[in-house]
């Protein structure tokens, strides 16, 4: 079969549509575009039976109820409600709250606003693996605990967190537990019954869903979590966000939810194998290459691999056919490499050279061998290129030398 | 981002890719920028003593598109020119041919710092009395 190119491997960064969502929304855009809080004509209750629908697909997706699902503009939306809610509900029991160095800015900037207002937040290290120590969470634990939100899985090296064992600390201190389901929900079994979880974020552009519509799973019982607003109006929501719901996007997020129901095992089982295929094929042709986080404990469809000596944003100049991510961050005035890999303990060297691959749910074997060869043959070319390849075949340890105008930068 | 054509045409086609002989007291050799920066470029050049005429450059970098273009450049102008035209080369001349953007200039002061060390180790292995370390140029924007 022929590949048609760009090929697209940034499948943590967002995801196509699913051709099935797209048809189960189309006609909620026309004929089906009532208000599903019109509660007096017929246009009204069929936007409110797919509202409700959805809510179900959803809910079934990590064994929730439908009730305990609110609808949001998207994740981000999702955990500063969560965040910023459960704070401002129980400021009167305590001001801390605890997440991580590695989460999505969304909940870093969200905890850093708070931080303005009075609360105080610690954020855990990870270790090299890219997991917390669990140790250091029940170390970081205080009387004044309201919240520990940590993510389920890494949107850059695809780490998952031991949540379970989280959300067993979180019960038995009586702490709120919020969690980032952003990259695992529709990837891996995500289950808040089993995994203690109380509030957790989820986005339709991930699982192959429209963008612009979120949810946020809010526990109803065991323990029940309030939650203040910080949209008002309407009223809607159980008055927890307010505003007309996002009804076709929301028909999208829960036939996305019901796609990954149906064929997650099947899905993550291909992309598991589409994975080892690209990592073999291209650690096996090329020496100083690094695997970034732990395998063991990893989406299925992540790899984040570090090309010693190459710096990132120039290989994906060289891969223009290819849509991946690098940890570089050439154009950002700091000219700081990835928090996150920084927060692994990896060097910021390496941090530049590294890059990300989101296998999705539509790429296929030939796309994975054709990205492995490019890929090959572009980091050869540029290593040819690198004083620092040089160098190190000279025998040279690089990182042990002083460079001349480091202390500038 | 997008680069421009001539950014693409450089890394796609980089000029004077390689290394000259470091002992060799005729070649001086420049290396500038910092790995956990994300650029590193080394510049060489050999100069007719007699002359000061630049006759070969080389260069390898390790940098984006933009730092690769900059270098590649850097040893096309500076070849043929004496050692003081080719001081005089100028970061900013770099950034218009090149239509490097705001955020990329930090490599076309790198380069503009490669051609400089790599002349004041030209001049220090002839014992020129002039010899002074590299001067960088406006730092402040790295
Ligand atoms: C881990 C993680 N959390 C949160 C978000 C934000 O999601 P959204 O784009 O739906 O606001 C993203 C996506 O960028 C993400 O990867």
């Amino acid at each position: 079969m022929a590949i048609k190119l760009p090929i697209y491997m940034d499948n943590h960064a967002t995801t196509p549509v699913d051709p099935r969502v797209l048809e189960a929304m189309l006609p909620y855009f026309t004929e089906k575009f009532g208000n599903s809080a019109s509660r007096n004509h017929e246009f009204g209750w069929v936007a409110e039976e797919a509202v409700e629908n959805a809510r179900g697909q959803i809910a079934k997706l990590i064994n929730a109820t439908p009730k305990e699902i609110i609808f949001t503009s998207g994740a981000t939306e999702s955990t500063n409600l969560a965040i910023k809610g459960a704070a401002e509900m129980y400021r009167e029991k305590g001001n801390h709250i605890i997440t991580q160095v590695t989460e999505h800015k969304a909940t870093l900037d969200t905890c850093k606003r708070l931080e303005k207002y009075g609360y105080e937040v610690t954020y855990l290290p990870v270790q090299k693996d890219g997991r917390i120590s669990l140790d250091e969470l029940r170390k970081a634990i205080t009387p004044k605990t309201i919240l520990i939100s940590i993510m389920y899985a890494n949107n850059e090296i695809g780490v998952v967190q031991p949540i379970a064992e989280i959300g067993k600390i979180a019960k038995e201190k009586g702490i709120f537990f919020h969690v980032d389901g952003v990259q695992a929900v529709g990837k891996i079994p995500v289950d808040v019954q089993k995994d203690g979880i109380d509030l957790m974020s989820i986005s339709g552009h991930k699982i192959y869903g429209p963008k612009g519509i979120g949810a946020l799973y809010v526990r109803r019982k065991n323990p029940r979590v309030q939650l203040a607003a910080i949209i008002d109006g309407g009223g809607h929501e159980r008055g927890m966000r307010s505003g007309t719901l996002n009804v076709t996007g929301i028909v999208g997020l829960g036939k996305a939810c019901e796609i990954c129901q149906n064929e997650m095992a099947a899905e993550s089982e291909k992309l598991r194998k589409l994975r080892e295929r690209l990592t073999e094929r291209i650690m096996s042709r090329l020496d100083e290459t690094f695997i970034n986080g732990s395998m063991e404990h990893r989406l299925p469809h992540n790899i984040n691999i570090s090309f010693a000596f190459v710096e990132g944003e120039s290989l994906l100049m060289g891969i223009n056919d290819i849509a991946v991510s690098s940890g570089s961050a050439c154009t950002s005035a700091t000219l700081e490499p990835s928090y996150v890999l920084k927060a692994l303990g990896v060097g910021e060297d390496l941090a530049h050279t590294s890059i990300r691959f989101g296998i999705g749910r539509f790429n296929t074997a030939e796309e994975v061998d054709y990205v492995a060869d490019r890929v090959v043959e572009t980091v050869q070319r540029l290593r040819e290129l690198s004083p620092l390849y040089e160098m190190a075949k000279e025998g040279v340890d690089v990182s042990k030398m002083t460079w001349q105008t480091a202390a500038e930068h | 981002m997008a680069y421009s054509d001539k950014v693409i045409e450089h890394y796609n086609n980089p000029r004077n890719v390689g290394s000259l002989d470091k002992k060799d007291p005729n070649v001086g050799t420049g290396l500038v920028g910092a790995p956990e920066c994300g650029d590193v470029m080394k510049l060489q050049m050999k100069v007719n003593p007699d002359t000061r005429i630049i006759e070969e450059a080389k260069f390898k970098t390790f940098g984006c598109g933009s730092a690769i273009a900059s270098s590649s450049l850097a040893t096309e102008w500076v070849k043929g020119k004496t050692v003081e035209e080719a001081l005089a080369i100028k970061n900013t001349d770099i950034v218009r041919e090149l239509s490097l953007p705001p955020v990329k200039i930090h490599c076309s002061v790198l380069a503009e710092d490669a051609i400089k060390a790599a002349l004041s180790d030209w001049k220090k292995k002839q014992g020129d009395a002039e010899a002074k370390p590299a001067e960088p140029a406006t730092a402040a924007s790295h």
